[in-house]
Formats: C-alpha cells, sequence, structure tokens
C-alpha cells in the first residue's frame, strides 16, 4: 500500500537521526550557500603532500562536470537532469537532487595548482592538488 | 512500496540514507537510489519476500596517512530498506547500476497488469 505510518517503527533510529539533524541545525556560523546537506555533498581530506577532495556526484555525465581553480578557490560546478517521468506515472518518493549546482572550497596557500588531477569513479570526483614541494616537509640530516 | 526500518537490522553498523526517487506506472515501479563511491561489486540488493534492502559499501582511493578535515559523506556504507506491496512481482526486479546510480525496475505480476475493458456500444 501507498501509506506512509504516523509511528515509524524503529523507534531509536529515528532518535539518532533526529539528534544528527540538530547537531547540524545548530550549527552557529552557517555557510553562506545555505545547508551544509547541498549537493554535491563534499569530503576534504590532506596529507602532507596533497589536498584531497571528494565530491560525490552520481549520475553526471563527466563531460558537464566543471572544476576551476582561481585564487585558492576551487569551485565545482555542473547540472544533474532529472529522470524522465513517464505519462501517467505517479512519483512517490522525490528526493534526488537535479538541476544546476556549484560549490565552492577554499584551498590552503600551499598547493600547486598546476599539478592539479581529477577522476570520475563510481559516481564519484576525486580531486588530487599536490602541495608545493618547497612546503612539504623536509627532514634535516644530522651529522 | 512503503518504507520500513527493520528493527532486527544490527544497529553497530551505522549507514547513510541513500536519497531515493521512487516512480509508478502502470506496468511496475522504477526506483533511483544515489550510492555514489560505490563500486558494482560492493553493491547487495536483497528481495527476501516481501522486502527490498539496498546496501552498499563506500570505497575511495584515498592516499596513504590522510586526515579528513571535512567529510559530510561520514559513513562507509549506505543501506535503505523498503516493503514491497503485493502486486509487484519481486522475482523479475531488474537492475542497473551506472555511475553510482542504482536504477531497479519492479514490474507488476503479469495478472495483475491493467486491462483496458473494450466497451461496446449496443
Amino acid at each position: 500500500m501507498m501509506y506512509r505510518t504516523m509511528f515509524p517503527r524503529d523507534l531509536f533510529a529515528e532518535l539518532d537521526r533526529l539528534q544528527r539533524e540538530l547537531q547540524h541545525g545548530s550549527d552557529a556560523t552557517p555557510s553562506i550557500r545555505g545547508l551544509a546537506r547541498g549537493y554535491p555533498a563534499m569530503n576534504v581530506g590532506g596529507t602532507p603532500n596533497s589536498v584531497d577532495i571528494y565530491a560525490f556526484v552520481p549520475g553526471v555525465d563527466p563531460a558537464s562536470l566543471d572544476a576551476q581553480i582561481e585564487k585558492g578557490v576551487l569551485t565545482l560546478s555542473g547540472e544533474r537532469k532529472a529522470e524522465t517521468v513517464p505519462d501517467k506515472a505517479a512519483v512517490h518518493i522525490d528526493e534526488r537532487f537535479a538541476g544546476r549546482f556549484r560549490r565552492v572550497v577554499s584551498l590552503p596557500d600551499d598547493i600547486d595548482a598546476n599539478a592539479v588531477s581529477a577522476q570520475y569513479r563510481d559516481g564519484v570526483l576525486h580531486i588530487h592538488i599536490p602541495r608545493k614541494a618547497a612546503a612539504q616537509p623536509r627532514r634535516i640530516a644530522i651529522q | 512500496m512503503s518504507e520500513t526500518k527493520t528493527p532486527d537490522a544490527p544497529r553497530a553498523e551505522a549507514a547513510l540514507l541513500p536519497p531515493v526517487d521512487v516512480i509508478e506506472d502502470a506496468g511496475g515501479i522504477t526506483l533511483y537510489a544515489d550510492l555514489p563511491g560505490v563500486p558494482k561489486d560492493k553493491l547487495h540488493l536483497h528481495v527476501d519476500a516481501d522486502t527490498l534492502t539496498i546496501e552498499g559499501e563506500i570505497q575511495l582511493d584515498m592516499p596513504e596517512g590522510m586526515d579528513s578535515s571535512h567529510a559530510e559523506v561520514s559513513l562507509p556504507r549506505y543501506r535503505r530498506v523498503f516493503t514491497l506491496s503485493k502486486e509487484l512481482d519481486s522475482e523479475q526486479v531488474a537492475a542497473e547500476f551506472n555511475q553510482g546510480v542504482l536504477k531497479l525496475r519492479i514490474p507488476k505480476a503479469a495478472h495483475l497488469q491493467p486491462r483496458r475493458v473494450e466497451i461496446r456500444v449496443a
């Protein structure tokens, strides 16, 4: 039946989710571009040699993705097409993002913007930015 | 098709809830789910009686010793469970998985397909 119960069955999972949402919502300095849960979701990490950005952009033609680094800011934009709904079809759940998107990440100062590489696999865009050689920690040999 | 949460699922394995679209036409139901980061061999679909479970494990190629400084996808796993309704033919589920998007087609049982009733004017 196309029927949603008023009372979810797993109360603990619901409480868990509520708590997580509260934590997100109580952020004292939210981003100027709105909720952190935009599209695409992003993970950012780093090593002493590189900065790695993972953008979760499933179902997007890699050719329609645009990634740019300018003045230490990475901008990722593109468009995700909505699935075509056949005539006389009913949409019961509509949660997936469709439309144009744009996300901006500021990068640290020591990156080498000329050596960026980007790879799209399984719906994830991995942008790998090496740090400048001079900025990498160097071990000093003691004689 | 309605969503349920299995109370007996191990809660230790926390999982992300993937966003889905569910579209129903006369012939059946089409479900799209976003599962970015899941390679084909880490996607698991189970149809057990009238329960459909979508599960996937995320695998990212991370450089050694990477420290995460910001994570919106903070768990390595997706899971979502749906209850199928009786008129759906769970034997005939067809799945496609492409660039992190799962497309499932669940047809309605053949004898339950809508049939047009011819009306003749006497």
